[in-house]
């Protein structure tokens, strides 16, 4: 009897505290967004000495005129940033995607010799941590006189161990053997069992490592930053960093730098975030792929 | 072997045998991508430690030369000491913040947590360029809210990116990055329960908390050493918010703040090639020997269970 009366009590008193916990933590994660956004309507001069204080409205309403001034400023270069992070992002993004496809299929499904030392050293290659291999890379891209071309930031993001390693994981489960089989006796071939068989099952690992891939590039600094000193060539990441760095060093002239940066930011960040709310159903489940072994 | 009645029955496994070369070709576009610019990488960079260039020798072979300086290099060493902090510290936070916010958005359906989930999720989807950027402004006296706040209660605010103060600038920024993440990585991981196993055991007399804990924690350990392997190689080649903070650090990022910068600044500022693979190198070695160690020792607490 008792306990039937305790299970609500108890349901609901953790409710309260669960609420107020997460009331703290959507204010704590949305708050660098919230001040991003207050700060892209203020003029110079309310961005230091603002009426509202830091994470209210300023008097003046001035977001239409720092969008306007980014567009002119020294050519509309910070939209050529944009337009070469999107240029990068979904050449390498769906680049690694295809490859990561190809071969996590290779090492589900065929039993070739050398297949589990390859897909060993595979799984401690993950264990490299990528921006060591940075400066190598650029030494090396240098040598072939590949540094400061678009393909310095696209090729090495090709690469994407975890991917192959995800796409293994879930074609191994996902794609049945005896459908294979199954086409394999109707006469089809290799690429076309895999075009038509197998690869509809692969589509939820194949959009979470897309997703992947195109975040990894999008965000991606050190490498750009690295390959790259053609200002023209650079993604915004690296744009917006060197503008940080410029008005850090020249405070008077830098004031009217700091709008654009603000601004910048927040519409370097409006692509990916759309992307994921409208993609919500598809990276959820996804992303919990790599622990299901 | 040559069974008939096998042959029929495992027709794809006789030709693939047949045709060994198949799985090879799935393969081999990214093998190229693997061999040009993780082999060859790692064995160029190898190749140049072992060399040093001096301005009036020109470049001489040195052997272990650069290995030696580098772990007797004060710098490297404090940047190494740097990150192994950084991640004993940040990596418990983290992963309390992850699971706690998992844990109570597993718990409840309601619009609150569906909207809370989002907004947790956010900053993975933004750079940490931009990321360290936001959090730059707001810790500045100038730009951010602490010096408005802390006059209410009559209080100079604190430098944020003072010397003494930027390990935990630092620790929030990356904790506000990737907590979203993690927690949908252990979010997914706790909807994969079988909710049956919460039914009996609430018969069994089990409340809330105990389900939280005794169940669902254990049965997601797995989710958890994944997300502890990321964070783990995500801290020690520390770079991008360093970085990106250091121009308004008014020096309190060295230019040795972490292997990654020491690097980077050695090869693009200093020209030292040779010994910024070095420090390249060591760092890679070092970190694959900490994840390997940490697999290891996990994989044994486990009995077993890979």
């Amino acid at each position: 009897m008792t306990t039937i009366t305790r299970i609500p009590t108890a349901k609901k008193r953790p409710n309260i505290t669960a609420h107020v916990f997460l009331v703290a933590l959507i204010i704590y994660f949305l708050l660098p967004l919230w001040w991003l956004f207050v700060a892209s309507t203020k003029d110079p001069q309310g961005l230091f000495t603002g009426t509202g204080g830091a994470l209210w409205f300023d008097k003046n309403f001035n977001l239409l005129a720092n969008i306007q001034e980014l567009i002119t400023y020294k050519g509309g270069i910070y939209f050529r940033w944009l337009g070469n992070s999107a240029l990068y992002s979904l050449l390498g993004g769906v680049g690694a995607t295809i490859l990561a496809v190809l071969a996590g299929y290779g090492f589900a499904k065929f039993p070739f010799r050398g297949r589990d030392f390859s897909f060993a050293v595979l799984l401690g290659s993950v264990m490299v941590p990528l921006t060591a291999l940075v400066i190598p890379t650029f030494m090396l891209m240098s040598q072939l006189h590949l540094t400061n071309t678009i393909w310095a930031v696209i090729l090495p993001s090709l690469l994407s161990p975890f991917g192959v390693y995800l796409m293994r994981v879930y074609a191994a489960d996902a794609v049945p053997d005896e459908l294979l089989d199954a086409a394999r006796v109707d006469g089809s071939g290799e690429l076309r069992t895999f075009l038509t068989v197998a690869l509809p099952l692969m589509r939820p690992a194949v959009v979470t490592v897309l997703l992947l891939s195109v975040v990894g590039t999008w965000n991606n600094y050190f490498l750009p930053l690295a390959v790259l000193s053609d200002q023209n060539l650079y993604p915004v990441t690296v744009g917006l960093g060197g503008w940080q760095a410029l008005a850090a060093s020249n405070n008077g002239g830098g004031t009217s730098l700091y709008t654009l940066i603000v601004v910048g930011s927040l519409i370097s960040i409006i692509p990916l975030v759309i992307a994921f709310l409208s993609l919500q159903k598809y990276w959820q489940g996804g992303l919990s792929l790599g622990a299901l072994k | 072997m040559t069974n008939p009645a096998a042959v029929l029955r495992a027709p794809s496994r006789r030709r693939n045998l047949r045709r060994p070369w198949i799985g090879w070709l799935f393969i081999a576009p990214f093998g190229v991508i693997f061999l040009v610019f993780l082999v060859a990488p790692l064995v160029y960079a190898f190749y140049l430690s072992l060399f040093s260039k001096g301005l009036a020798t020109g470049t001489t072979f040195s052997g272990a030369g650069n290995y030696v300086k580098a772990f007797t290099d004060p710098e490297f060493l404090s940047g190494i000491w740097f990150v192994i902090r950084f991640a004993v510290i940040l990596i418990p936070i983290q992963m309390a913040v992850s699971l706690a916010a998992a844990l109570v958005l597993d718990a409840l359906t309601t619009r609150l947590s569906r909207f809370a989930r989002l907004a947790i999720f956010v900053p993975y989807a933004i750079p940490a360029v931009v990321g360290t950027l936001m959090w730059g402004f707001l810790y500045s006296p100038t730009f951010g809210p602490l010096t408005d706040l802390f006059k209410v209660v009559n209080q100079s605010a604190p430098e944020i990116l003072s010397s003494g103060n930027i390990f935990g600038g630092l620790l929030n920024i990356v904790v506000w990055q990737w907590a979203g993440y993690y927690m949908i990585i252990i979010y997914a991981a706790l909807r994969g329960i079988d909710p049956s196993i919460y039914e009996a055991a609430r018969i069994d007399g089990a409340g809330p908390r105990q389900i939280a804990f005794r169940i669902k924690v254990p049965m997601i350990s797995s989710a958890m050493a994944l997300i502890l392997v990321f964070a783990l190689i995500g801290t020690l080649q520390f770079f991008t918010e360093p970085q990106v903070l250091r121009p308004i650090s008014n020096g309190s990022i060295t230019s040795s703040f972490t292997p990654n910068i020491y690097a980077f600044d050695l090869a693009f500022r200093f020209s030292q090639f040779n010994y910024a693979s070095t420090i390249s190198f060591s760092l890679g070695i070092v970190v694959f020997i900490a994840v390997y160690i940490f697999l290891f020792a996990s994989r044994k607490r486990r009995g077993g269970l890979s």
